[in-house]
């Protein structure tokens, strides 16, 4: 890649710059500052299309009382039961029960004090579902990926 | 508190531009590109049977972690590495150590670190920054791949540091004790240039070049095997690894074809040069697999699994060529 040719298409690094190595006029290896490249914004919008699926699917559950809101958090939190153990030092089987609404709905202030800390949140929070997902993904800092030929 | 003055350079890899700051601090000013070849930074493994995100591993560098340790021990630096179970001893041994002036090298997930955009904050278990400075509750950090120094808050820094899940840091610090003044890179160089080729050509299926042919055969495969959607996510997390931050362009190719070409001058060696020249030619083809793949996953007709796979056995051939090639190279130099 020769500097001249170095992408400079804004995205996921929003006002953030990361180097790239390529090559100047001689022909030497040089490192040039990159705003970003549209295949990565692409890619990594996907990968965030892939949570806010799966999201949507949780909020699904959790409206029709199949899972708790844990299972949301956990989810938006990008962890699956075993991520979330190891975190909060649950065991898994347990986690797992938590994803329950009916075991969720009794658990005790401490436990739940726990779970919200975790993940950045109050209890009164925890409890419900959030009225929107907040993921990168929709703070428009992102390409529409078409300006590379 | 205190901060120490640093260098900070911003560099494409984290853990081979954190090794470079800490060397150049303690007097043996090192490119990132001489360090990442000397640690034998490039590689290329497909492990279908370990699942990330539910997809198969795929990794155009070596194992976290390899760069500094085959570095600092090719140059015979005196180490100090130390994890903990208990994360406000940790905290508080990194305070004692900065007051003594010593700059410390974490292990970090980026998914706590507030400065990371939030796009990029995903649970990654294996971001090196160097800690620098404190002042009151925040740490003044030297982060490889930012451009300027950044605060991060106590708190964050140590949620970061004791991240779960794989490659789980622990709290992982480690600083150069000693480090001798390195008269002649020759002898480290030449252990890198070989580490890595028997790396890519290893007789693993899933490490190198086999690993690129495990791949391009798998790949027309993918669609019928996870599913229309899943299989784009797929794609798209193979760009990711490729592209996203911190490889400096197609998948850690460009960073090492500039170390062979500094390795070329001071090893008075101009085939080196030449392979180089190739290097940034299959480079440049993997950013062209970057495109053609990021199409593939918009559903775009014209570019199939089929396509992509051929481009990734072609590429397996010309890496296969280039590395016996440099193999080859490295046994004259020896002489």
């Amino acid at each position: 890649m020769r500097k001249e040719d170095v992408p400079q298409d804004s995205g996921v690094l929003e006002d953030n710059q990361v180097v790239n190595y390529a090559l100047d006029d001689k022909g030497n290896y040089c490192l040039t500052a990159t705003a970003g490249w549209a295949p990565v914004n692409e890619a990594n919008r996907m990968a965030w299309e892939d949570i806010k699926e799966q999201l949507l699917q949780v909020r699904q559950d959790v409206t029709s009382g199949k899972k708790s809101p844990l299972t949301y958090y956990m989810t938006r939190a990008q962890m699956d039961v075993a991520l979330l153990s190891s975190y909060s030092g649950v065991a898994r089987w347990r986690v797992r029960r938590h994803l329950r609404p009916a075991v969720f709905n009794k658990l005790g202030s401490e436990l739940l004090q726990h779970y919200a800390q975790l993940f950045g949140v109050s209890v009164e929070q925890l409890v419900q579902l959030p009225a929107t997902d907040d993921l990168p993904l929709e703070s428009g800092a992102v390409d529409d990926g078409e300006q590379y030929e | 508190m205190s901060v120490i003055d640093f260098p900070h350079k911003q560099a494409a890899h984290c853990e081979s531009g954190a090794t470079a700051s800490l060397l150049s601090h303690a007097g043996v000013p090192l490119s990132e590109a001489m360090v990442f070849g000397i640690g034998a930074g490039i590689f290329f493994g497909y492990v279908p049977f370990v699942k990330l995100n539910g997809f198969p591993l795929t990794t155009y560098r070596s194992r976290p972690g390899a760069i500094f340790s085959r570095v600092t021990k090719n140059l015979n630096c005196v180490v100090k590495q130390k994890r903990y179970r208990n994360p406000k001893q940790a905290m508080v041994e990194l305070d004692q150590l900065l007051e003594r002036g010593i700059v410390v090298g974490l292990q970090t997930s980026v998914f706590w670190l507030p400065y990371i955009p939030a796009a990029l904050r995903f649970h990654f278990n294996a971001h090196n920054l160097i800690v620098i400075g404190k002042e009151k509750d925040n740490y003044l950090i030297s982060d490889p791949v930012a451009p300027e120094l950044v605060w991060c808050p106590a708190q964050d820094l140590e949620n970061a540091r004791f991240a779960q899940g794989a490659l789980a840091p622990k709290g992982r610090c480690y600083y150069l004790d000693q480090v001798p003044g390195c008269g002649n890179l020759a002898q480290p160089i030449v252990q890198g240039i070989r580490s890595v080729c028997s790396d890519m050509l290893a007789p693993i299926p899933v490490a190198g070049v086999r690993g690129m042919r495990l791949m391009a055969r798998s790949m027309p495969k993918w669609e019928q095997k996870y599913g229309q959607r899943r299989a784009r996510y797929c794609l798209a997390q193979l760009v990711r690894m490729q592209e996203e931050i911190g490889t400096g362009g197609a998948g850690f190719r460009f960073i090492y074809a500039a170390f062979l070409q500094e390795a070329a001058t001071h090893l008075h060696t101009p085939q080196l040069e030449t392979v180089a020249q190739d290097l940034t030619s299959i480079g440049d083809s993997w950013r062209e697999f970057a495109v053609q793949a990021t199409r593939c996953c918009k559903g775009r007709a014209e570019v199939s699994y089929g396509d992509l796979s051929a481009m990734v056995a072609d590429q397996a051939d010309r890496e296969e060529h280039l590395f016996r090639q440099l193999r080859a190279l490295t046994k004259q130099l020896n002489k």
